[in-house]
């Protein structure tokens, strides 16, 4: 299939605001490591995000940069996912936000990486990689809070409940789109059920489904998250450190 | 001595048994706040040996070893790294210097200085 800018938008889109969201923990983890490792994460997720708007940008051939797609866009612009956008609440949300994203980008960027369009194939190599430290780390996380103490089982089955209803909208069919996202939910399972499992955690019954992102439809806390993040730019157009 | 040295079992402690620090459950890793500490060791490449780089906190070694990989191996510093509970590591005592370390000083003879270089072995 033909890549288009909606598609590359998309996966930008959801890098980007998954960085903006983990950047958010930066000297606020519980622990000076996690800030690091939250921090490298936010950054790959970054680095991602600017190969696929700067691609986006080039093939829209309209003169937007990955600064005019990422500062001068507004939220009904945006096509990223809900989930990335949902805000960090405790821990625990974070991780299953964190979870369930490279549970879904990991095979999402395996299969890209093997696509006709060789640049999409390139970026998607590169940060199939990263995703599997993402996905490992949310794991190690995740069986650790499930299966630790009360307490932190309990906000951690609380916050696989509340982030749950968001995976759906990740694997809305788009046969348009270089990879089907439709056919990548198998694999999201067969890697997201063994963890709940083993992190003695109950799997959420699928039912609500949000969705709207990929069609600019967002929730409120886009907007909020946009203008923190664009407030510099537009205050100071083309500002540069 | 360094804040670091002082997290060394060993390391000045006066002869202080484990149980003396609350912090510390007897026999356990040392520990500062919620984590133990860990050593971290990165071997630069393939054929040198692992180097000591610094130390972290980690709630148990699987993460310890993560943690090493995003703060001492963001800039290609390595391709191996160890940890270590540091409370498994014995260390010598400053106090203990002068008996330890001085008595090597005016021992020459243990210095391979006392025969010729043999002619075409320039990296011996």
């Amino acid at each position: 299939m033909r890549t288009t800018v909606d598609h590359l938008l998309a996966l930008g889109d959801d890098a980007l605001v998954a960085a903006q969201r983990l950047g958010e923990w930066v000297a606020a983890a519980p622990e000076l490591e996690e800030d690091i490792a939250l921090a490298n994460i936010a950054l790959d997720q970054l680095g991602a995000a600017r190969m696929l708007l700067t691609y986006a940008g080039e093939l829209e051939g309209a003169g937007r940069d990955e600064d005019a797609l990422a500062y001068l866009r507004d939220d009904r612009e945006f096509r990223n996912c809900l989930l990335v956008e949902l805000p960090n609440g405790d821990f625990a949300v974070t991780m299953a936000k964190l979870l369930f994203l490279a549970a879904y980008q990991l095979p999402l960027y395996t299969a890209l990486s093997g696509c006709a369009d060789e640049r999409l194939a390139a970026i998607a190599g590169k940060a199939r990689k990263e995703v599997a430290y993402h996905l490992d780390h949310a794991r190690l996380w995740t069986l650790r809070l499930g299966d630790g103490t009360a307490e932190s089982h309990r906000r951690m089955q609380s916050a696989v409940d509340e982030i749950w209803p968001y995976t759906h909208e990740l694997f809305q069919p788009d046969p348009t789109a270089p990879v089907d996202p439709a056919g990548l939910r198998a694999e999201f399972l067969a890697i997201v059920e063994p963890v709940l499992a083993e992190a003695t955690l109950t799997r959420p019954a699928d039912g609500w489904a949000p969705e709207g992102g990929r069609r600019g439809l967002h929730t409120e806390h886009l907007s909020y998250l946009l203008a923190e993040m664009q407030v510099l730019h537009r205050a100071h157009p083309g500002a540069r450190w | 001595m360094s804040d670091h040295a002082r997290t060394l079992p060993g390391a000045g402690d006066g002869g202080r048994t484990p149980s003396d620090d609350t912090s510390r459950p007897a026999n356990g890793p040392a520990r500062h706040g919620g984590w133990p500490l860990w050593e971290v060791f990165v071997r630069p490449r393939r054929g040198l040996a692992h180097h000591h780089v610094g130390s972290l906190h980690a709630p148990d070694a699987e993460l310890a070893l993560r943690n090493a990989r995003d703060l001492y191996t963001r800039r290609q510093e390595g391709v191996s790294i160890w940890v270590v509970p540091a409370a498994a590591i014995t260390a010598s005592s400053p106090d203990e210097k002068d008996a330890f370390f001085d008595p090597a000083a005016d021992k020459v003879y243990r210095h391979p200085t006392f025969y010729e270089v043999p002619e075409g072995a320039p990296h011996l």
